[in-house]
């Protein structure tokens, strides 16, 4: 569990935490693998776990009857996957694969978000980084929408 | 023969018989000689057989959509403004064909169209097109491409201009520095004087080519009152002047208000009809159309005037860039006031009226202009509130 | 620049030598100068005007190689009369070409610094030949990257060049398309995303950019959150344009006639104008 700190710290999403908060997420965390083509998550399941890449590659995929799935955005090194909720968990809308061999940290979402409504520094330092990557995500999906190359 | 002792600069009189021979000299000359003439009681500019067939004793009562021809009580042969055609029309011909084109065995050749450049001389410029002349001259002589078409034509005109004795209904040339007399350009400038019994014509020699060609009709050197005279009359036009557009400054005053709700108004109004752009003297917009013949072999490219103000003059795949109305009113009246003097150092604007006279809505650029400057006095006042 | 037309509005008749489809609807053809003709010197991001008999006449940017004038390579995507009836030439048929028009890509300035490339869609066509130029002349400047990106995996162009630039050591290309099915193992996401996964000096970076409008706007936004200066970004704009000599009028944006003022303009020249709406 101790090994977990110095890769949490590493990780952008978790830049700044301080020591005492970082130890309170190491606490939920574990370190995971995918193999290319294995499934971090699927639709329709709950969204239990946040996940930190440390390394590879992740499709964010929708399937389609017709068409097979279509991926609308990868996720690398560095990038973060998943949802913060409260009191009922949030259920995923789409499917996320590893594309190449991924290694991620995945925390877990339940235990944290008990853990802020404990602490709530701690959780008012993870929201801030959760609004940010919400508000970038977003960014991105609008340009999408936009559909830069169309006619 | 009268003595030519005339030199560039000086100014003498001419009579009219004087004015009458001179025409005839240039038509001996070898000039095409275009000229203010009545067609179907319409003022246009086109070819002079002599001066009887300039619109003697005509003046024009113009406003913003208006013009008519009303008789004068007196036989001014120079007594009206401009109508809505100008003197591009024939440096810088409507339609011309650029080349021809065959089909051959997988090639194409291409024949250039050839032209004799027509020897023009302009006879009745009035201050504003003079000026108008040297905007396209900047336009077509000065950038990296010139048009050797224009640039032939240009060369050989002579340039007969004449002074306005009064103010037209809707010009603006005093605030544009470029009327209502002609300062420069011009090969002779005439003002025309009509006082009691007599009818003469005080002319200034601006170049040797008008020095030549005075040097063959019968003239005298000018006396102080004859060329008090005319400085009164030119004085008279400048003072019944009814417009002003205050130029100080405008092309920084358009560059910060591209979203003022006064575009809004205007295009609420504005038709998008081109006449502006038609009938004015400076605008220089054109297109080219190629077609074909009904057997595919011989195909031709041809210039043609265009406006800004079609939906298709901005259309890139997609759509058209200036797509509404109030963007394409705004392109027009920036173009000419402002975003002119950063590509050519003039203002595209010569203050001659005809955008005002001809179109069919009366919009008045000085208007637009005066309602721009005034709503951001009214906004530096309401913040000081 | 360097005209072999005597009269620049005069289309000479170059052949077609070959024509290579890139996508569903755009091809790019490969075009020798008429016999006896010398070669059709150009500086990258230049364009002609190309005729065809009969039809019409459209501004594209010459795509191929500026130290390689012995063919002239122009890249068309079909989305008019003119562009369908040019992408429809067959080999050994003319095609009338006018110029070279235009202020290049401002390659001669950037030896001793770092630049991006950065294109959207057939953006990339335009912008090869600076490509070219900058990866011949490799040892001159620091970091060289490429970002491309493009709505799906079938409207990449230049595919196979992308992965033979891809195999060098001395060139980062980034390649993203907004959606993709199948077998994409690369990117997903929009262009301005993976400005994040370069390596570049700001204070040393010249940007050279090339999309569709949007794209630019936001790419241009994120470089400039990045710490590149404006004066250091440079942009290639597109207008309506029937004569190529800044006469007809028809290109302007604001001032400027993107004819020969451009296409290639420093953003600072550009900015309010680029930012103001349907002007």
């Amino acid at each position: 569990m101790e090994m977990l700190e110095p890769m949490l710290a590493a990780h952008p999403f978790l830049q700044g935490l301080d020591s005492r908060h970082l130890k309170i997420v190491a606490e939920c965390a574990s370190k995971v693998n995918f193999n290319a083509g294995e499934f971090l998550l699927r639709e329709q399941e709950e969204a239990g776990r946040f996940y930190l890449i440390n390394a590879g590659q992740v499709a964010v995929e929708i399937f389609r009857a017709r068409g097979g799935p279509v991926a609308i955005l990868t996720l690398g090194e560095g990038e973060a996957l998943g949802w913060l909720w409260f009191d009922k968990p949030y259920h995923w809308h789409f499917d996320a694969r590893a594309v190449h061999l991924t290694r991620a940290l995945a925390l877990d979402v339940k235990a944290l978000m008990q853990r802020c409504e404990q602490d709530h520094e701690l959780g008012y330092a993870l929201m801030k980084r959760y609004a940010h990557l919400l508000a970038v995500q977003f960014r991105v999906m609008m340009l999408q929408l936009v559909d830069f190359y169309g006619k | 023969m009268a003595p030519a002792f005339a030199n560039v600069g000086d100014e003498v009189v001419l009579e009219l018989q004087g004015l009458r021979e001179l025409l005839e000299v240039l038509g001996s000359r070898g000039y095409s000689v275009m000229g203010p003439t009545l067609r179907h009681g319409s003022l246009v500019y086109d070819h002079l057989t002599s001066i009887d067939a300039l619109p003697r004793g005509w003046g024009d009562e113009q406003k913003g959509g208006y013009f008519r021809l009303r008789p004068l009580p007196e036989p001014r042969l120079f007594g009206y403004g401009v109508g809505q055609q100008s003197w591009k029309q024939f440096l810088y011909p409507p339609r011309r064909r650029l080349w021809q084109a065959r089909k051959e065995e997988n090639g194409l050749h291409v024949l250039p169209a050839h032209e004799e450049a027509i020897k023009f001389a302009f006879f009745g410029v009035h201050p504003c097109d003079l000026q108008a002349i040297a905007v396209q001259d900047q336009v077509f002589l000065a950038g990296s491409y010139i048009d050797p078409h224009y640039q032939a034509r240009r060369e050989q005109a002579f340039i007969l201009a004449v002074n306005c004795a009064h103010a037209c209904g809707t010009g603006f040339c005093a605030s544009m520095g470029t009327g209502p007399k002609a300062a420069s350009g011009f090969d002779l400038a005439l003002t025309e004087i009509l006082e009691g019994e007599q009818h003469y014509f005080v002319a200034a020699v601006g170049t040797d080519q008008g020095r030549q060609v005075i040097a063959q009709v019968p003239h005298r050197k000018a006396e102080s009152a004859e060329q008090e005279a005319a400085a009164r009359t030119v004085a008279q036009a400048a003072r019944e002047m009814g417009r002003t557009l205050d130029a100080i400054d405008i092309k920084a005053l358009l560059y910060r208000n591209y979203e003022n709700p006064q575009w809004d108004r205007v295009a609420a109004r504005c038709l998008t009809c081109g006449n502006c752009a038609l009938v004015c003297p400076t605008c220089f917009c054109h297109t080219v159309e190629d077609s074909s013949d009904l057997t595919g072999e011989q195909a031709e490219r041809w210039r043609r005037w265009d406006v800004c103000y079609t939906v298709d003059y901005s259309y890139l795949h997609g759509g058209s860039v200036r797509a509404t109305p109030r963007s394409r009113y705004r392109q027009w009246l920036t173009h000419k006031l402002a975003t002119w003097i950063d590509q050519f150092g003039v203002s595209g604007c010569v203050g001659c009226g005809r955008c005002i006279t001809w179109c069919p809505v009366a919009i008045d650029l000085t208007e637009e202009v005066r309602a721009i400057r005034e709503s951001e006095l009214f906004a530096a006042a309401a913040a000081k509130e | 620049m360097l005209n072999s037309l005597a009269d620049p509005m005069l289309p000479t008749p170059f052949r077609v030598l070959k024509v290579n489809r890139e996508t569903g609807d755009t091809f790019t053809l490969t075009l020798e100068p008429p016999k006896g003709a010398p070669p059709f010197a150009f500086a990258p991001g230049q364009f002609n005007m190309l005729y065809v008999f009969g039809v019409g006449e459209i501004p594209i940017s010459i795509s191929g190689d500026a130290d390689k004038p012995e063919t002239l390579v122009h890249t068309v995507r079909a989305v008019g009369a003119v562009s369908r009836a040019v992408c429809g030439l067959k080999k050994g048929e003319a095609l009338g070409v006018r110029g070279p028009f235009g202020v290049p890509w401002p390659v001669a300035a950037a030896p001793g610094w770092d630049v991006l490339v950065i294109a959207g869609g057939l953006g990339l066509a335009p912008v090869r030949p600076a490509v070219y130029h900058l990866l011949a002349r490799r040892p001159q400047y620091g970091n060289l990257e490429l970002i491309y990106g493009a709505r799906t995996p079938e409207d990449l162009v230049f595919r196979r060049e992308l992965e033979r630039w891809r195999g060098r050591f001395d060139f980062r290309v980034h390649v993203t398309v907004d959606t993709a099915k199948g077998d994409w193992r690369g990117s997903v996401g929009v262009v301005p995303n993976l400005i994040s996964r370069t390596r570049f000096d700001p204070a040393q970076t010249m940007a050279l950019i090339c999309g569709p409008g949007v794209m630019m706007r936001f790419t241009v936004q994120e470089l400039l959150n990045r710490g590149v200066k404006m004066e250091n970004i440079y942009v290639s704009m597109e207008r309506n344009m029937k004569c190529g000599l800044g006469l007809c009028g028809h290109c302007q944006l604001g001032p400027v006639f993107v004819c020969k003022d451009g296409p290639v303009f420093s953003y600072d020249r550009v900015r309010d104008w680029f930012l103001m709406r349907e002007v």
